[in-house]
């Protein structure tokens, strides 16, 4: 059983997705879920206890051996993001579906769950992979299921948003796959271990030299990387608000995860960084997201889109971690995977619980709600400090390693740059409880919290946000491993 | 108990307050005996702090660590123990003033204030047994954050603004400044803890000293160093209570001993000295202690002078670490104390006035120490500690903050303290001045309106003339000002405390 972990990983979501459409009761198809969901969880943490203990776990898929067949393996940097997706998808599936957000009646509450279990099996699978092609399916996996998931918002602009992340999404998968094609042509192997062991002899040639510009690309615009990152405010904004949590604590994750491993564990780190100067365009760049991120953020007037922009600002943390390209940066940036989507995602419920009370996501509606609805709001303003970098919350943590990996290379103005632009948060942040406190609700206010199966999840996450704020062995101290890890294995 | 226990009671204690306070805000007069009893638990428990300290012990308590080498971490130092011992001694008199004032001013949101009041102290007894940066870095932005309701507590839009301009100057510095000068030195050193002699003599040197003592210094904005000082005036809207404990000692206080500690414990006096890089900080505190003297002039609300002349005061405590001696170190430290105690009767004062006359300008207040005597009886005695004055305890603090700068050579900033004394008898004395000597603007709404409602407890009896504050506004306020003489003939125990902090290594 133990040895097929990597295997049930992704196969018990994908088996339980149609299961679900079998059991078509809401009530059970939900139970259902969440059972499947924390399954998947406890084999992540079991995973991950493996590999911390015994090292690098390769799987071969159906017993066929890489690198013909499809080798699952798992390591530091792939068992920590496992942690992460199914820790969010089994956190956020509990989340009662309200059907003011949803276009779909109760009777077909089923599908929506079918199809979040499908989204999750599918980034559960592109992480676990070891094989560059599996990637991709697992991609489109991931990415049509979520396409449907954003396209099941109320608002109608739930389906023009979820038509052009298809299209975005579509592109970028496709240049993925172009990617994909050029480096197969020239090594005739999908694997990626055994990639890094067949592209260096061909690595002056004019096609492998095109193929990673197509790769990075394409899981750019699948990370939402500035200036790559259009799709995403809508998407997130007329998606559900769960749905909304969930991406946008899992999905970008997971690409940068990708783009992680295309410049660690295929072409090497002497490459992207040495040879083309990857960091000249990622790092301009990954400053510019915090900014315009933020920027945008603090004119939003809808506290979706407002979250859905300080998304890309946060972003652009994790490549500027990347770019950075040292163990305190890369740290940072890994670390910000866990804690991003643990303030993101818990922000993201915040809204959900607040949408169960008031009718719109304006922040106009969001008047007087913190004495309507304080223990919602008092998770908002735990997680909008988290946000900041407030010491104590998880982004502190990161900003510490962001800044020490700028330091330790000596770019004071970029250390000095990563700390102002935590002071934009504090500008959007802010606005929103200043409407949530002082502004006087249009009608009189009584005390109506939300149910406590919303409560709970939410503090689950924004609890999180303290907590690993304060004790930082787990998720620093693997993020470091990784950044080892990668390091080691690059040099 | 052990030390050990007690430094986690100490800290903790306040934090369970808050948690009771916030349980029993529906009784009031339960919730107010949870703050008092909590007030008093808290001091006690800091109080038997003290005979460790004195004998050379640094208690102290690992609670977790953050990160590797990174604790969340306390010990109890000398320094750290007297602001301790001013922050929570001079919580209960606040409490009870609180009480007194909130009701007879009949203000909204009183669990919440008081929550915020408790959980302010918590924050401010983290900083001052922090043993580490870190831990005093959480702790001064849980300070910041905790105040943040105080300072809004009207909820209007004056408060509003007011509040952002509090957050905006204190996070954007502490951020901006602070977080990057921590980072800075945990990449130099590789510690950030608070070591004898400090931690960053030979790891560093040239310009770069005064650099990272500059982004520590105006990285600590509660310290109101000028340009930095806009959010202390700014604060001013809060109730009076607010303005008292939080901005005449804990919070500012919190600053100004965040200053000297990153001085003594990081940088390291004798490093200081040697390299001439707190040189520039000497003409900064200059600056700001003299022209916040001279902005104070110009206010004629009473809250908005006594503001400059915290802003004022506080510099002296800056000045007094950037000489980089051993007495300015002392200075600064008994200023912590001697500062707080005058300033908080000025405060209770002001409030005082406010609640019995509803007069908030200097300039109405003639003849109201006929109506007033024992308030004004006690702002005359605050003022002459302000003003270094004996037999107050302020006559001390500036006696070895002149004799600091007169041992490091540094004679012009003798002269800039004793100018900065007479300024400060420019601002003040008027005040007294005018309640007592001139003649009340006649006013007969006014001196038939009958005082002392809320608590029904009036200072009634010698004279009908007398028109005072509830009794729990004057109790504290007369309190305080005997604790300034009080502290005139225990000057050389403080002393003597401080003398414990190891400054070289």
């Amino acid at each position: 059983m133990n040895e097929h972990l990597p295997a049930l990983q992704t196969v018990v979501p994908m088996m339980a997705a149609p299961i679900c459409i079998l059991l078509r009761r809401a009530s059970w198809v939900r139970v259902f879920a969440v059972a499947v969901a924390w399954s998947c969880l406890a084999i992540a943490l079991a995973l991950l206890e493996q590999v911390l203990t015994h090292g690098t776990i390769s799987y071969a898929l159906g017993g066929w051996a890489a690198p013909l067949g499809i080798e699952y393996r798992v390591d530091v940097l792939n068992a920590y993001v496992l942690v992460i997706v199914a820790t969010i998808g089994a956190v956020v599936i509990p989340f009662p579906l309200d059907g003011r957000e949803l276009r779909i009646p109760r009777e077909r509450y089923y599908l929506f769950y079918s199809l979040f279990l499908l989204c999750l099996a599918g980034l559960l699978g592109i992480t676990i992979t070891g094989d560059l092609f599996n990637i991709f399916v697992f991609l489109e996996i991931s990415s049509l299921s979520a396409y449907a998931l954003i396209g099941l918002g109320r608002d109608r602009g739930a389906l023009t948003a979820a038509f052009s992340y298809l299209v975005m999404g579509t592109i970028g998968g496709t240049f993925i796959l172009i990617g994909t094609g050029l480096i197969y042509q020239m090594t005739g192997t999908l694997n990626i271990v055994d990639l890094a062991r067949r592209l260096p002899p061909v690595l002056e040639s004019r096609t492998v030299w095109i193929a990673p510009a197509f790769l990075v690309v394409g899981t750019s615009i699948k990370l939402a990387a500035f200036p790559l990152h259009q799709w995403l405010p809508n998407a997130y904004t007329f998606a559900p608000s769960m749905v909304s949590s969930f991406l946008s604590a899992t999905a970008t994750k997971v690409a940068y995860y990708v783009l992680v491993r295309v410049i660690f564990g295929i072409f090497g780190a002497a490459f992207f960084f040495e040879t083309i100067g990857l960091s000249s365009l990622l790092l301009p760049l990954s400053l510019a997201a915090m900014v315009v991120g933020s920027l945008a953020a603090i004119q939003q007037t809808n506290i979706k889109r407002l979250l859905a922009y300080s998304s890309i600002a946060q972003i652009g943390y994790m490549t500027l971690g990347l770019s950075l390209a040292n163990l305190n940066g890369l740290t940072g940036g890994l670390v910000h995977l866990f804690n991003h989507a643990l303030m993101k995602g818990g922000l993201f419920l915040v809204v959900a619980c607040a949408l169960s009370r008031v009718a719109s996501p304006d922040l106009e509606a969001l008047r007087g709600l913190g004495r309507k609805m304080p223990l919602t709001m008092a998770a908002f303003v735990v997680g909008g400090l988290s946000l900041i970098g407030v010491p104590g919350t998880v982004g502190f943590v990161s900003k510490w390693f962001l800044v020490l990996g700028a330091l330790d290379k000596g770019l004071y103005l970029v250390a000095f740059f990563i700390l102002a632009s935590s002071l934009l948060a504090v500008v959007y942040v802010w606005r929103v409880v200043e409407i949530m406190y002082f502004r006087e609700s249009a009608v009189p206010v009584e005390r109506d919290e939300a149910p406590l199966s919303m409560l709970v999840p939410t503090w689950i996450l924004i609890g999180g946000t303290v907590y690993f704020g304060l004790n930082t062995e787990l998720t620093a101290g693997v993020a470091h491993t990784a950044a080892q890890f990668l390091l080691g294995g690059a040099s | 108990m052990t030390p050990e226990t007690a430094v986690g009671t100490a800290v903790l204690l306040p934090l369970l307050g808050a948690v009771g306070i916030a349980l029993t805000g529906r009784w009031p007069n339960l919730r107010e005996s949870v703050t008092v009893v909590t007030a008093l638990a808290v001091f006690g428990v800091v109080l038997s702090l003290v005979p460790g300290v004195l004998a050379g012990d640094r208690p102290g308590l690992t609670v977790l660590d953050v990160m590797p080498g990174v604790a969340l971490a306390f010990e109890v130092e000398p320094l750290g123990m007297l602001y301790g011992l001013v922050a929570t001694g001079l919580w209960i008199p606040t409490a009870l003033y609180a009480i007194g004032y909130c009701r007879a001013h009949g203000e909204e949101n009183q669990t919440r204030f008081f929550v915020c009041f408790a959980l302010a102290i918590f924050a401010a007894l983290g900083i001052a047994f922090a043993r580490n940066l870190f831990t005093l870095f959480l702790f001064y932005e849980a300070l910041t954050l905790s105040t943040y309701p105080l300072v809004t507590h009207y909820g209007n839009d004056e408060a509003r603004a007011a509040g952002r301009t509090y957050l905006g100057i204190l996070l954007t510095t502490s951020i901006l400044f602070l977080l990057l000068a921590i980072i800075w030195t945990w990449k130099l050193t590789g510690t950030l803890e608070f070591s004898p002699g400090g931690i960053l003599a030979g790891r560093v040197d040239g310009p770069l000293v005064a650099v990272l003592l500059g982004l520590y210094v105006f990285g600590t904005g509660k310290a109101a160093l000028m340009p930095f000082h806009r959010w202390l005036p700014a604060a001013m809207v809060a109730p009076t209570p607010v303005s008292a404990l939080l901005h005449a000692v804990a919070i500012v206080k919190a600053g100004v001993f965040t200053v000297v500690k990153v001085i003594v414990y990081i940088f390291g006096i004798d490093f200081l000295s040697e390299t001439g890089a707190s040189i520039w900080l000497m003409y900064a505190a200059s600056f700001t202690l003299l022209a916040a003297s001279l902005i104070a002039f110009t206010k004629d609300n009473l809250k908005a002078r006594l503001a400059y002349s915290t802003i004022s005061q506080l510099a002296y405590i800056v000045l007094g670490g950037a000489l980089a001696t051993a007495t300015g170190v002392f200075g600064s430290g008994m200023h912590i104390a001697m500062h707080a105690m005058g300033k908080i009767t000025l405060f209770f004062c002001a409030g005082a006035i406010f609640v019995a006359s509803h007069k908030k300008n200097v300039s109405e207040m003639d003849g109201l120490g006929r109506r007033m005597p024992f308030t004004l009886a006690a702002f005359f005695v605050g003022s002459m500690s302000i003003i270094g004055l004996p037999p107050t305890g302020g006559a001390w603090s500036k006696w070895y903050l002149a004799l600091g700068a007169a041992e490091g050579h540094h004679l012009v900033f003798v002269g800039v303290l004793m100018v900065s004394s007479l300024l400060s008898i420019g601002y003040l004395m008027p005040v007294v001045g005018r309640a007592f000597f001139l003649a009340p603007s006649s006013d007969p709404v006014e001196n038939s309106k009958s005082e002392g409602d809320g608590l029904g407890l009036p200072v009634k009896g010698f004279w009908s003339k007398i028109h005072e504050a509830p009794l729990l506004c004057v109790a504290p306020l007369c309190a305080t000002a005997a604790g300034c003489v009080v502290l005139f003939f225990y000057a050389p125990d403080i002393l003597g405390l401080l003398q414990g902090m190891r400054l070289s290594g």
